[in-house]
């Protein structure tokens, strides 16, 4: 565990290094921001890291654009859009829903909604062969006295 | 019993339907595997092309702005000393300017300026002009991701397509003769 341990921390120490010396005076407060920002922003070079992960000089560039629009006082969506004007929608870790993305956001809906219906279907049809292959007994009364009457004899044997 | 027919359609209907659903699933997994995930669509198509004031790399007192290109049908290439792929696609670009195809404009990426003059020197300049973007900020409004990027411009401004990476002969061939050929039709 320990030898797994030490390369594993040793590689955030490296990355917290790298984004440190990134800048001379990082202000905290806008650091912070772009910190929850650049999580949400695709690097298009390393495509399955973010901006705020990756070491590619791009990474960088935009991290540090992101920094120049913060303290010029955008806001988040002003820094989102202005990267999807550049790279499109595929930047955005969380992709918008749109025409092109709507089946992507419906179709866990639709197939959770199409599972339960089947399911549904199925266990109504099962019942309803089960109902059907082995029908309940016809409620007759006078059948019903004579096994009455016949327990009560067998709990009269008994008594004697 | 609803008739026998009527249960054996159910029944082979509960081995076709996973089946068919098997299958459609095959085939967008297999357009998937066809498709570069590098190729990322540019939002920049039939949009005015961004524009921006840079140094020449050649003046440096001089400047160019896509504006000049008003009227032309040109292709701006975006490129630097450090790019490999770069090298692979230069000899097309030359060809491309030795045959008069089309005004090629470079954008010199992120480069130095002394790297960049000599590796044009060695290579062959293929540009009418290139653009000096030191810190890369046109790059970033162009929505560049990695050099070699070329877009074809029209005579109204208007970007009409990007090329990712390397443009290849048969690039030439097959995509950006027809294009220039409908552009300055």
């Amino acid at each position: 565990m320990k030898k797994l341990l030490a390369p594993l921390l040793l590689a955030f120490c490296a990355g917290a290094w790298g984004q440190s010396t990134e800048i001379a005076n990082p202000d905290p407060k806008v650091e912070a921001r772009l910190k929850s920002i650049a999580h949400e922003l695709r690097c298009l070079v390393c495509q399955n890291q973010t901006i705020a992960d990756s070491d590619a000089p791009l990474a960088v560039d935009l991290r540090r654009q992101t920094r120049v629009m913060i303290a010029a006082g955008k806001s988040d969506d002003e820094i989102r859009s202005y990267m999807v004007e550049r790279y499109g929608d595929f930047v955005l870790y969380k992709p918008p829903f749109n025409a092109a993305t709507a089946f992507l956001w419906v179709a866990p809906g639709l197939l959770i909604v199409g599972g339960l219906a089947g399911l549904a279907l199925m266990i109504r049809r099962r019942r309803d062969a089960m109902a059907a292959a082995a029908p309940a007994p016809a409620p007759d009364p006078a059948r019903r006295k004579e096994i009455e009457a016949l327990l009560a004899a067998d709990e009269d044997v008994k008594r004697k | 019993m609803a008739g026998e027919s009527g249960g054996n359609a159910m029944k082979s209907l509960k081995y076709v339907v996973p089946l068919a659903i098997f299958g459609i699933l095959c085939v967008f997994l297999a357009i998937g595997l066809t498709k570069d995930p590098r190729k990322v669509p540019s939002p920049f198509i039939d949009k005015p092309a961004p524009l921006f004031t840079l140094a020449k790399l050649h003046e440096p007192e001089a400047t160019f702005s896509p504006g000049q290109m008003l009227g032309k049908v040109w292709m701006l290439n975006v490129w630097a000393s450090w790019c490999v792929s770069c090298r692979v696609e230069h000899p097309v670009l030359n060809d491309m300017s030795r045959k008069g195809i089309v005004a090629i404009v470079g954008l010199n990426y992120k480069d130095q300026r002394a790297d960049a003059t000599k590796w044009l020197q060695q290579h062959g300049n293929p540009y009418l002009l290139s653009a000096w973007d030191i810190d890369g900020k046109v790059g970033i409004d162009y929505g560049v991701y990695g050099a070699p990027e070329t877009f074809v411009i029209d005579k109204q401004g208007v970007i009409r397509y990007k090329h990712i990476g390397p443009i290849s002969p048969q690039d030439v061939e097959k995509i950006l003769l027809p294009l220039f050929a409908k552009l300055n039709a």
